[in-house]
């Protein structure tokens, strides 16, 4: 990987000072920041290429769908699907909603069962709350280990089992910076013919990812995780489910010929994007995921490793801190609860100091109450942060114990 | 720059670590739980009346210290208080806490929470266990209140 200090460069947002000292911003789990390489892509886009895509005979027109349709292409090269394979959606939640409904719906029928895990983000969980309210299908959760955060795995094949159609899960915890074993969670759920979706917000932009390899039949993430803008994001689907299935949203775009009564629909992946997409958030997140390659994932991943463990060290020597997460093989994010003192009083505080954390339940309440807590606080890093950064925030929680003591 | 120590005065820090009345009351009249979902405060707020007057107030329940604070200073000062003293206490209190103007008749302790203005995330935490009490107070069916209703 090239070296930390310049790849910083490449991310104007990070010059800069906050409350008076120089920013440390761990909180990428929650959004990434954008590299020049990315914002100048925008920019290009608006200023030279801007038009609506698909039905236009102008040159402008002809741009931007070629355009699109490249990011298109650059997506599924980046996760190992195939062009058709790719939706564009507004984010992971977005994602999961489609596969909610457009699948769900199609397929699922009273005692029926959806397979969840105890650490999954409110996004993938309560779309499938909503299907199972609409079509009489059961939830049932693969337990998590207790603060280590590691899935009951002997659990799996007895709770795979039973009418389970569906096994949702996420691929890294935003909460407890687990790394699940999503290949064998896809594989032996193939085995017993049950479909699944990976929820790789957390993973795709921070460790290589193939669906090929997986065997996964659904895979979502958002673009503002991994260097691109809000607002975008991609769904991959198996293509011959994809194609299965009816529509999510209805309007242009997504339709062949219309009458007043009745519609045909695009084949997948148009038909299941209505309306004008977001032309620009794609073009920019194929441009970051070549930002992204010319770093390489594998050296991020690696990067992120080395942080979280050098972090869960240097946090494991302030006294009354608890450490949620697996003790080996943890990602890049770092839960933890210190004292008795409210993770928002910690994050204020870490703020007056420059440094940006997140507190709060993480979109993972039930967890929460699983693990006994109201709240934790939790810093993730990227490529671009360092040890340094760590010191800094450590040296400030122990600061915080004092001043709060 | 907002200064921490605006927000996190020694009066706050106090009754942070030593609440006021911190404690379950045995049969009172109105018991009232003020949530905040986003960030998992959670107290729950005793009250005995006396006709129209707080003649006892206590809570219990965890979150920040903004919060804590707020709702320990709340007890000593409700105390003794007519629903509508109470009312107009707060609303100099919500007053001070959204603007940082400090009415100058003297809130007392609860002057330590003029920096909140400077914190907007801040303020339904210096609120919540206000709103549970004049809720009870009001309405004897009044249970739950939420900052996200």
């Amino acid at each position: 990987m090239k070296a930390i200090e310049t790849l910083r460069k490449d991310f104007p947002i990070l010059h800069q000072q906050v409350n008076g000292f120089d920013l440390v911003y761990f909180d990428n789990a929650a959004t990434t920041q954008k590299p020049r390489a990315v914002l100048d892509v925008l920019m290009h886009y608006y200023e030279c290429d801007n038009s609506n895509v698909h039905r236009g005979i102008h040159t402008l027109s002809h741009r931007a769908t070629v355009a699109y349709e490249a990011a298109r292409e650059r997506v599924a090269s980046f996760i190992g699907a195939r062009t058709e394979e790719v939706v564009f959606t507004r984010g992971t939640t977005e994602g999961i909603n489609l596969v909610a409904r457009a699948w769900g719906d199609a397929n699922l029928r009273a005692g029926d069962r959806i397979l969840l895990t105890e650490m999954e983000h409110h996004s993938n969980l309560v779309p499938w709350q909503l299907l199972a309210e609409r079509t009489g299908a059961e939830l049932i959760f693969l337990p998590i280990t207790g603060d280590e955060g590691l899935l009951d795995l002997e659990r799996l094949d007895v709770l795979l089992s039973d009418g389970v159609k569906l096994f949702a899960f996420t691929h890294i915890s935003n909460a407890l910076g687990t790394i699940n074993p999503a290949g064998e969670l896809c594989r032996r759920a193939r085995e017993k013919g049950v479909i699944t979706l990976v929820d790789a917000a957390q993973s795709v932009g921070h460790a290589p990812l193939d669906v090929m390899d997986l065997g996964c039949d659904f895979l979502v993430f958002s673009g503002h995780k991994m260097c691109a803008p809000t607002g975008i994001g991609a769904l991959y689907g198996r293509f011959d489910l994809l194609q299965s299935l009816p529509p999510f949203h209805g309007g242009g775009e997504m339709i062949l010929t219309v009458d007043w009564l009745h519609s045909d629909w695009k084949r997948a992946p148009h038909k299941f994007e209505a309306g004008t997409p977001n032309i620009s958030g794609a073009i920019a997140l194929a441009a970051a995921m070549d930002y992204l390659d010319a770093i390489g994932r594998d050296a991020i991943f690696a990067h992120d490793r080395e942080l979280g463990a050098y972090a869960a060290d240097r946090l494991r020597e302030l006294p009354n801190l608890r450490l949620l997460g697996p003790r080996d093989e943890r990602s890049g994010i770092v839960s933890f609860h210190l004292n008795d003192i409210h993770s928002h009083d910690i994050v204020s505080f870490a703020d007056h100091r420059g440094i940006a954390l997140r507190g709060g339940h993480h979109c993972t309440q039930p967890l929460m109450r699983r693990l006994g807590l109201d709240s934790t606080t939790r810093a993730s890093f990227y490529f671009y942060n360092n040890r340094e950064e760590i010191d800094r925030f450590v040296e400030v929680l122990s600061e915080i114990q004092t001043f709060f003591g | 720059m907002q200064d921490l120590a605006d927000l996190y005065q020694a009066v706050i820090l106090d009754h942070n670590r030593r609440p006021r009345n911190f404690v379950a009351m045995e049969s009172p009249d109105r018991v009232a739980v003020g949530d905040n979902p986003v960030c998992g405060d959670h107290y729950t707020v005793f009250l005995r009346l006396e006709g129209d007057r707080i003649s006892e107030v206590s809570f219990q329940g965890a979150g920040c210290a903004i919060s804590k604070a707020s709702a320990s200073v709340m007890t000593s000062l409700l105390k003794g208080k007519t629903a509508e003293e109470a009312r107009k206490i707060y609303e100099k209190f919500h007053q001070m806490v959204t603007t940082g103007e400090v009415d100058p008749e003297n809130l007392s302790d609860l002057s330590a929470f003029a920096g909140v203005y400077q914190f907007p995330a801040r303020i339904k935490c210096a609120t919540l266990s206000w709103h549970a009490a004049l809720n009870a107070v009001a309405d004897p069916e009044a249970g739950k209140v939420s900052t996200e209703e």
